[in-house]
């Protein structure tokens, strides 16, 4: 691209006679020299996804079908080996359910509760600035602070849940969050809730911000109940945002990977291996 | 006035509900950092007792820390750097590729991110860029790219072009008119950018986690985690929870300050599709 662009200034216009027309009065050279500046712009966004991007999907097309431990180097083709001895892993299968399972619970449970925080805080009350910042600050923190974090309270020894429990009377020995499979994914999922929740929130709020008043109007007029109205008017205005936000969801949660490393390694007896 | 007061309260009670429920873990940590616990270098009473372990730990937190501030500052460089040109390329340009070249840079959202980390460090490796910060950056900057590049299309598209058009009649190049008219007008699409670049190099884990191999060159994230199993298999909880503090405050203090310009920036249309 880059090697490209001045042979087109050579052809179109000698270098000496563009000077003066930089300014021309007819649109062929102008156009010319727009494409070749349109063509410097875009330079340095083609080069990193072409050296960084481009290069490394060849790359890992390649691996996949050779033998290529990452300190020995390339040792040749043998597909499609590597793919059976993916699938054959016995940790292949269970890890896929897993994904799966994990990708279902938090993208009902997140998005169910990023709309009842959108719905919360789209309403003009006083207050609803400061739990709008409140719900979405846990979205500045990263997922590997988050999963640290929540590493901490979820401890039988030290954090404050097992205690809070167990003062209240509900457990007599300290609870152990991560000790099951079953309380493993779901304190996983409890974290990735909380984290990006108020992500979520926003992306519904400006689908919801952008319904017309109007319509609400219309609809109390005729008498439609709060139920009618956000089950008539809401959701199917809210669509294009609630498919984003499943979209977005979706990907991010079969690609999981950071709060599984730190929170759980994978454990207990390697219940929580993701795909990834 | 009662009556209405009386109407709001369940309104409250749940919106205030919910906001202990979000703010609990972070109170907590900030506050299990500094109390004291066996088992830490904080045994009893309060103290920072845990920010001491944790600045001689290993490299020492400066180190660390310094290592976070140079990745974050050169991602987010980065970053602003070439969606600011690819983004007025985009917006205003027509040249041969244009379509295809955006395309695939939206693409780098849809592949997972681990697949890609592997050939990167491959390839890193001949570029002499492996186990180095410079390299690490490179690669953060590259997977900021498509929200980075769209995030500042849609800013240039939503200038008005007579804006543009007259800088350009008056004599200015293409590059005048981007540094002395469009640069302030795309001004909160580039805080949103550089914030979100920041946010997402500060806290990254994995990429360091297979691209840093000394563990002097670790940024945060992965030194805290590596923190935590550090003596023998004894967790010291009270460290780690020191280390989330001071990963969180950057984030937390950046983000209230600039989050007017960060909302509104996402508001104003990079997901108006």
């Amino acid at each position: 691209m880059q090697v490209k662009a001045p042979d087109r200034a050579t052809t179109a216009d000698r270098p000496v006679v563009r000077r003066p027309a930089r300014r021309p009065r007819t649109a062929a050279p102008r156009m010319h020299s727009r494409t070749i500046q349109g063509l410097g712009y875009a330079a340095p966004t083609a080069v990193f996804v072409t050296v960084f991007f481009l290069l490394p999907l060849l790359l890992v097309g390649r691996m996949s079908l050779s033998d290529w431990p990452l300190l020995a180097g390339d040792r040749g083709g043998n597909a499609p080996e590597n793919y059976t001895d993916v699938t054959d892993s016995p940790l292949f299968w269970p890890a896929v359910r897993f994904t799966l399972l994990y990708t279902g619970i938090v993208t009902v449970v997140l998005l169910g509760l990023a709309l009842l925080l959108a719905l919360l805080v789209q309403e003009s009350r006083p207050g609803a600035g400061f739990f709008r910042t409140v719900y979405f600050l846990p979205g500045a923190l990263g997922l590997a602070s988050a999963s640290l974090l929540f590493w901490g309270l979820y401890s039988p020894t030290t954090g404050p849940l097992s205690r809070l429990l167990e003062r209240l009377g509900l457990v007599d020995d300290p609870v152990s969050f991560l000790g099951t499979p079953t309380s493993a994914l779901l304190s996983t999922v409890f974290l990735v809730v909380w984290k990006f929740a108020g992500f979520y929130m926003l992306i519904l709020l400006v689908g919801l911000q952008r319904i017309p008043h109007e319509v609400y109007e219309a609809a109390r007029m005729d008498g439609a109940s709060r139920g009618q109205i956000f089950r008539s008017i809401t959701l199917p205005l809210l669509r294009p945002s609630l498919a984003l936000s499943l979209l977005l969801c979706v990907t991010g949660s079969l690609l999981a990977f950071d709060q599984f490393f730190v929170l759980t390694k994978g454990g207990p007896d390697n219940s929580t291996v993701t795909v990834v | 006035m009662l009556t209405r007061a009386l109407g709001r309260t369940p309104y409250y009670v749940v919106a205030a509900g919910l906001a202990v429920i979000f703010l609990f873990p972070l109170l907590w940590n900030a506050w299990a950092s500094v109390d004291g616990q066996p088992g830490t270098a904080q045994e009893t009473g309060y103290g920072l007792g845990n920010y001491r372990t944790l600045l001689d730990y290993d490299a020492g937190l400066w180190r660390y820390l310094g290592n976070s501030t140079i990745v974050s500052a050169l991602t987010v460089a980065l970053t602003l750097g070439v969606s600011l040109l690819g983004g007025y390329a985009f917006a205003r340009f027509d040249f041969p590729g244009k379509n295809l070249l955006f395309l695939l840079t939206l693409a780098i959202l849809m592949v997972p991110y681990a697949t890609l980390l592997i050939p990167l460090y491959v390839l890193l490796g001949r570029l002499h860029l492996q186990n180095s910060l410079l390299g690490l950056s490179l690669v953060l900057a590259m997977f900021q790219l498509p929200f980075a590049t769209f995030m500042m299309r849609i800013s240039f598209e939503a200038v008005p072009r007579e804006l543009e058009e007259s800088a350009l009649v008056d004599g200015c190049g293409t590059a005048g008119a981007l540094r002395r008219v469009l640069l302030p007008a795309v001004r909160p699409g580039l805080i949103t950018v550089g914030l979100f670049a920041f946010l997402a190099a500060w806290n990254d884990f994995i990429a360091p986690l297979i691209l840093i191999s000394d563990s002097e060159k670790a940024p945060l994230p992965l030194a805290v985690a590596n923190l935590r199993q550090q003596s023998m298999g004894a967790v010291d909880y009270g460290a780690t929870e020191a280390g989330v503090v001071v990963l969180a405050v950057p984030c937390l203090l950046l983000f209230l300050l600039l989050q007017r310009h960060y909302v509104r920036g996402f508001m104003s249309g990079a997901l108006k599709g």
